[in-house]
């Protein structure tokens, strides 16, 4: 049954491409290819040679619409198992094991409807990059905003790719959230997330947000659907994915 | 298949028969959950045990408080692949909340039910025998909210995602119902040391 969702299947190492200080995007062919929806993850399997087994989750930062190669967004964990061995071992033609795609909730695409709101942090921008990518794709015009909380501008994944798709002009915005750096584009902040930055965010919406993705660490993830409900917004249209801490 | 260049951080062999298989070791309490963290007030907090759809006892905070109190210290292991040994925790164990009810677990399935609107569903027979509680205190403290709190169903022998978070009731089932993540492909049981954590895992 190699085609069952979750059987686990041998993934190539294509490209590795460095993002920000912290986080490279590692490209993965898996064999045979799966579809997925943007939002979800997959298992990542290594085996050292005495069979020892580890294992984490890792959002595809890719759209569905390609794939053959699914990127995957890695930062780097001091003495992190295994994203330390990707930063520091994996090199392109290596292989490793993924089992996928695993995850129904933090899920959208465009027959879901808008407006869009997606707020995220550090790595948890790749699975909130595969909604704005697939929307692309697309040729989607859903309002979508997507609120990026990061130390510095230079720490902003994807920066470059999101300036360009807020500059197509069909209802994609970005709005930058800075902890230790001055914004420099009007309209950013030069603080953390809070009620005031998330307010904000929802005011940018020319409707209140049909859905909004969450996606961080877990005390990010606190504060800003905190934020945003205390902004006006349901809880009930919040959808959450905490990747630890 | 072997990783190259893959070595592994191992987990120290005195505890290494308490992990189960693919689970690493953690030293802090990562949380998941699939929306915003509830603040459910005490005064609006009650808990209703059901069999089938027919509610048969509810509880108010106090009057739930006032049940037998009980303490496990045990492992707990996250789907995600972390695992937490010896974690303490205090409430009432689900063999003490029938009693107190009078009923009898008498359909084999449960279905945990939370404020949030989540669901997890379960064998009833992984909740009886002094396996399972529904927890109101953590590590010595009142359970905090983005923890579960103020109550959560605690079955730590299976995956972390069975023990409910913001519990709001029990209810026993004659049909093993799907609850939120088992609708979304994970596992109908969750056991660990079989690693159930996929719907397809045997
Ligand atoms: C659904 C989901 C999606 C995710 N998507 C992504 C993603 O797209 N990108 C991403 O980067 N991450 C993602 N994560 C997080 C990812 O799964 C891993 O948790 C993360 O990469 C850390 O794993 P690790 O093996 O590197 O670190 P671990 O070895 O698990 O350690 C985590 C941290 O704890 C410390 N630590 C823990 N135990 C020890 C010990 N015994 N000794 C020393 N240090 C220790 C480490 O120093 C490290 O900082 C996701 C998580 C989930 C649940």
């Amino acid at each position: 049954m190699n085609d069952a969702p979750s059987a686990w299947r041998t993934a190539t190492i294509e490209k590795i491409v460095p993002q920000t200080s912290r986080v490279s995007s590692f490209f993965l062919a898996p064999e045979p290819p799966f579809a997925f929806r943007a939002g979800q993850h997959v298992d990542v399997r290594l085996t050292a040679a005495d069979g020892y087994q580890a294992r984490r989750s890792y959002s595809i930062a890719s759209a569905p619409e390609n794939n053959r190669s699914v990127e995957l967004a890695i930062e780097e964990l001091e003495e992190g198992e295994v994203s330390a061995f990707f930063h520091e071992v994996a090199a392109v033609g290596d292989a490793v094991e993924i089992r996928g795609p695993i995850g129904g909730h933090f899920v959208w695409s465009v027959e879901d409807g808008g407006p869009l709101l997606l707020v995220g942090a550090g790595s948890g921008v790749a699975p909130l990059m595969a909604m704005a990518r697939h929307r692309a794709a697309r040729g989607s015009r859903i309002p979508t905003l997507l609120l990026v909380a990061a130390r510095t501008w230079d720490d902003v994944l994807f920066r470059e790719e999101l300036l360009e798709l807020e500059a197509r002009g069909d209802g994609f915005a970005f709005v930058v959230a800075l902890s230790r750096g001055a914004a420099s584009r009007a309209g950013d902040h030069g603080r953390r997330v809070d009620a005031a930055i998330a307010a904000d965010a929802l005011s940018r919406l020319p409707a209140s947000p049909l859905r909004t993705f969450v996606c961080g660490s877990n005390a990010f993830v606190e504060t800003a659907s905190a934020g945003l409900v205390a902004g006006g917004l349901a809880a009930s249209v919040i959808r959450t994915e905490r990747y630890g801490g | 298949m072997i990783t190259r260049g893959f070595t592994g951080r191992r987990t120290p062999e005195d505890v290494a028969a308490r992990v189960p298989p693919g689970q690493a070791l953690t030293t802090d309490f990562p949380v998941l959950s699939a929306g915003p963290t509830p603040r459910i007030k005490l005064e609006d907090w009650s808990f209703t045990l059901k069999v089938g759809p027919r509610p048969v006892f509810k509880w108010t905070w106090e009057e739930f408080n006032a049940l037998p109190q009980t303490s496990y210290v045990r492992d707990i292991h996250c789907v995600t692949t972390w695992s937490k040994l010896d974690t303490a925790w205090e409430g009432v164990t689900i063999d003490d909340l029938l009693k107190a009810a009078g009923v009898e677990a008498a359909k084999p399935f449960v279905l945990a039910h939370g404020f949030d609107g989540y669901s997890t569903n379960l064998p009833a027979a992984d909740l009886a025998g002094d396996k399972a509680m529904i927890a109101l205190k953590y590590d010595g403290e009142p359970l905090a909210p983005d923890h579960g709190g103020p109550a959560r169903l605690l079955v730590p022998h299976l995956y972390f995602w069975k023990s409910a978070k913001w519990v709001s009731g029990l209810q026993f089932t004659d049909v093993d119902t799907a609850g939120f993540w088992e609708l979304r492909g994970y596992h109908m049981v969750g056991d660990p040391w079989r690693e159930q954590r996929y719907h397809d895992d045997p």
